[in-house]
């Protein structure tokens, strides 16, 4: 059932750029592995050239010791490889059972069987956990189940080898647990399994055996169990990394409320928010995908309707309908969705970073001249490695897009800054820079608002956390209360 | 995780391409028309095409911030049409009644009326797609056909003309010309610096590219993007405004077939020029370059007689799909 894995001497060169210098490792049938590696690392580009998207071009992969290559991602599936992509590749207008058979339709007497692929698809949608109707359309779903319906569609293709790229990036703890139930249930049956994750807690729960990757080379690998996560993050960066997080400031005490909101109510959302954030503090909101906190500061924003509610800033009651308004009161917000909210991936950067404050560079002309030494210096301020200045965002890592991102929501100098998944798919080394550059921002005395699905990450920095639940406010906790168990307790609403 | 490009060298070649590509195909057209007619290569001749690309030209500049936007007019060559008659029957009516001893105010007026109804229907449009929240495709294609039928119902079917007496103190603004350059020649050149300038060098200019290349981020940051967009609209109407009262004076005349498929040339031109048809990438020097090409190509159709001159749409709409067809691959 379960099927063995040998990389020996596999190079990729895109262009004349190399990404993979002569990869050697091999994975033994029926184990959990946990591929490691920051972006960059040449996981993605070795894991699509065994799953038949890419093309290999130097070196073998011996498949059970039989030297295999795949001209397309379905004779790998036919062999039992399937690779469960990072972006999510379902129909948004077909349902589930059309999404599961895709391209693989059953037929009866040259039509479509429906019935019998709609119970097969019943079948592999409980399989993941997932209580939707076979008939309901993909569009209809919130991102984490679309998640576990690639996961389901994997499932149905009878994958010998599974390989999961961020699995559980848009999952919530109680669904990430589902999903390691699931992935131990595979396990137990004989599927290999290869999981690439940047969140090392999780690669140290499920993993049997961690292999890590760096600038397209293999590095080391050994029993999960051997290696702490200390170790696991300074393996994959090449360095010491002495903690991720900077020393914790004590809580701001006397200073002005920067933003109030009260009784915010967004339709089918949030009811009566209530909340405080004062300047210098860093103050989280926890809450499983869907409990509304996007949604609340969408909303604040004027991007989504709001009934009631009354937003003060700086002890000032403002009116704001738009982003625009909320700029000029000194409130801006980071979106979570990097490529489809925050960045013009197809623009410069130096486009980018000033496409807020542009009325700054505009005299009625607009400076190229001050754009790019804005640039220079947010280069040099947020630590942006770029190619070249004249590079487009696209070019750049995800960390450091997401850096220039921050860099441009920072551009019109807020009090109060929101960060909607500051850290999501970014590398280890980016999220420290990221972690150090939140506690400069608080240190510097504005409020920091920090939406995070990384409860390590809200417990690492905030000085506050309020816990959100179906859209009400269940708990606000003081630093030295934050645990995992705690705010999972509040979230799930098992306190 | 996407292995990062370190070279930008291959993309800059590309861009410089997709640049000058249409000014190589410029040049290497005028070359072959040059060696097909020796009438070709004249001052006159030359001088003739830049006169009788300034329409589109103008038209053209618009509809590149529409385009980049993201957006689309169909309607442009009705609206065109509806001006013209709008203004003839307001200008007849003024010179005949109380302004009969003054022709000249009623040309300035007339000018007026067509810069003023461009500006509104442009507006109108913009109105509709962003508070009407309806594709562009559809309002612009409702108001083809509404712009078209109201002229043709003004003219009874037939032909608004102007008033000889007005005609001759109106002429001037086509036939004259200023330095030996006709008139239309010199608006062009003044309507695409000033385009340029707009897109290029400006707040606006930057906002149109940032919600052509992404609506939703354009959104987040801050952007005003249903005021930019009307905006877009209501300058692309403008521009019909000025290219029609540079028509009006040529024939004296406004017809059901006036402006007939000047959206198909309109649009032709801006893509042929560079710009992209997903919005978000263009160029105001690429628009002018793909509009003296599109009438190059008819210009050289009716100096030869290789292929008949009545197939000239045909030939744009090969050359459109042609350069769509690049670009999708680029």
């Amino acid at each position: 059932m379960s099927l063995s894995v040998e990389f020996s001497g596999v190079c990729k060169d895109f262009g004349p750029i190399r990404v993979l210098h002569g990869v050697d490792f091999s994975l033994a049938p029926g184990r959990v592995y946990g591929l490691l590696g920051e972006n960059g690392a040449g996981k993605s580009t070795l894991m699509k050239i065994l799953a038949g998207y890419e093309p290999i071009s130097a070196g073998v992969v011996r498949i059970d010791g039989e030297e295999r290559s795949w001209l397309s991602s379905r004779e790998a599936e036919q062999a039992g490889i399937v690779l469960i992509h990072q972006e999510l590749n379902l129909a948004e207008h077909l349902t589930l059972t059309q999404n599961l058979f895709l391209g693989h339709e059953l037929t009866r007497g040259g039509l479509l069987d429906e019935r019998t692929m709609a119970t097969r698809a019943q079948h592999y949608l409980e399989l993941v956990g997932l209580q939707r109707a076979p008939a309901t359309k993909v569009r209809q779903l919130i991102v984490a189940e679309k998640q576990l319906v690639e996961i389901a569609k994997a499932l149905s293709r009878q994958a010998r080898l599974l390989i999961m790229d961020e699995p559980t990036a848009t999952l919530t703890p109680g669904e990430t647990a589902r999903l390691f139930a699931l992935i131990a249930r595979l396990k137990a049956q004989g599927t290999t399994i290869i999981y690439i994750s940047h969140k090392l807690d999780e690669v140290k729960q499920i993993t049997d055996e961690v292999v890590v990757m760096r600038d397209g080379r293999f590095v080391s690998r050994g029993e999960t169990a051997s290696f702490s996560r200390q170790q696991m993050a300074n393996l994959m960066v090449g360095r010491e990394m002495s903690d991720m997080f900077p020393p914790r400031l004590p809580p701001p005490e006397g200073t002005e409320i920067a933003l109030a909101v009260s009784r915010l109510c967004v339709p089918g959302w949030v009811t009566d928010l209530d909340f405080e954030v004062r300047s210098g503090e860093i103050y989280g909101f926890a809450g499983l995908v869907g409990a509304g906190r996007t949604e609340a500061f969408e909303a604040i924003l004027g991007l989504r309707e709001r009934k009631g509610g009354r937003i003060q800033l700086a002890g000032k009651a403002v009116r704001i309908d738009s982003p625009l308004a909320a700029m000029r009161q000194g409130l801006t917000y980071l979106p979570e969705d990097r490529k489809g909210k925050g960045l013009h991936i197809d623009l410069g950067l130096a486009e980018n970073l000033t496409l807020m404050t542009l009325a700054r560079y505009a005299h009625p002309w607009l400076d190229k001249g001050a754009e790019q030494a804005a640039l220079t210096r947010a280069i040099n301020d947020f630590g942006i490695k770029a190619g070249s200045h004249s590079a487009r965002a696209r070019m750049m890592s995800g960390g450091n897009q997401q850096k220039l991102a921050l860099a441009k929501f920072l551009h019109p100098d807020p009090r109060v800054i929101v960060l909607d998944e500051p850290t999501r798919g970014v590398d280890v080394g980016a999220k420290r820079d990221i972690y150090f550059l939140i506690q400069r921002l608080a240190a510097e005395g504005r409020a920091v608002i920090v939406i995070s699905s990384e409860l390590i990450e809200l417990i690492g920095l905030c000085h506050r956390v309020a816990v959100l639940r179906a859209g009400r406010l269940q708990a606000v906790l003081p630093a030295h209360h934050l645990t995992e168990e705690e705010l999972i307790a509040y979230a799930t609403g098992t306190h | 995780m996407q292995p990062v490009p370190t070279d930008t060298r291959k993309e800059r070649l590309l861009s410089l391409l997709s640049a000058t590509g249409p000014l190589l195909g410029l040049i290497l057209l005028c070359l072959l028309g040059a060696l097909l007619n020796p009438d070709f290569a004249t001052l006159d001749n030359l001088l003739n095409v830049l006169t009788r690309t300034a329409f589109i030209g103008i038209i053209a500049v618009g509809m590149t911030f529409v385009i980049m936007s993201g957006g689309i007019d169909l309607s442009v060559g009705a609206m065109a049409a509806l001006i013209a008659g709008a203004m003839i029957l307001i200008m007849n009516r003024l010179g005949a009644g109380v302004l009969a001893d003054a022709p000249l105010l009623v040309v300035v007026l007339g000018i007026g009326l067509a810069l003023l109804l461009g500006l509104l229907f442009g507006a109108g449009h913009g109105l509709l797609i962003t508070k009407g929240r309806i594709e562009p495709f559809i309002v612009t294609l409702g108001t083809l056909g509404i712009f078209r039928a109201v002229l043709t119902y003004l003219a009874d079917g037939g032909a608004l003309t102007l008033d000889d007496t007005l005609g001759d103190s109106y002429s001037p603004v086509y036939y004259g010309s200023l330095l030996g350059v006709p008139i239309p020649v010199w608006v062009l050149l003044l309507v695409a610096l000033a385009g340029g300038l707009l897109l290029n060098r400006t707040a606006f200019g930057r906002h149109v590219q940032a919600i052509g290349s992404n609506e939703q981020v354009a959104r987040y940051a801050a952007i005003r993007v249903d005021r930019v967009k009307l905006l877009t609209y209501a300058l692309l109407g403008l521009c019909v405004g000025i290219a029609t009262l540079l028509y009006v004076p040529r024939l004296g005349s406004a017809t059901p077939t006036t402006g007939l498929l000047w959206e198909l040339e309109a649009i032709a031109a801006v893509v042929v020029g560079g710009t992209s048809l997903k919005g978000g990438e263009g160029r105001i020097f690429g628009t002018l370059v793909g509009a003296i090409l599109l009438s190059v190509i008819s210009n050289i159709l009716n100096l030869t007689s290789i292929i008949s001159v009545y197939l000239n749409a045909a030939v744009q709409g090969i050359v459109i799909i042609m350069v769509a067809f690049m670009q999708h691959r680029r």
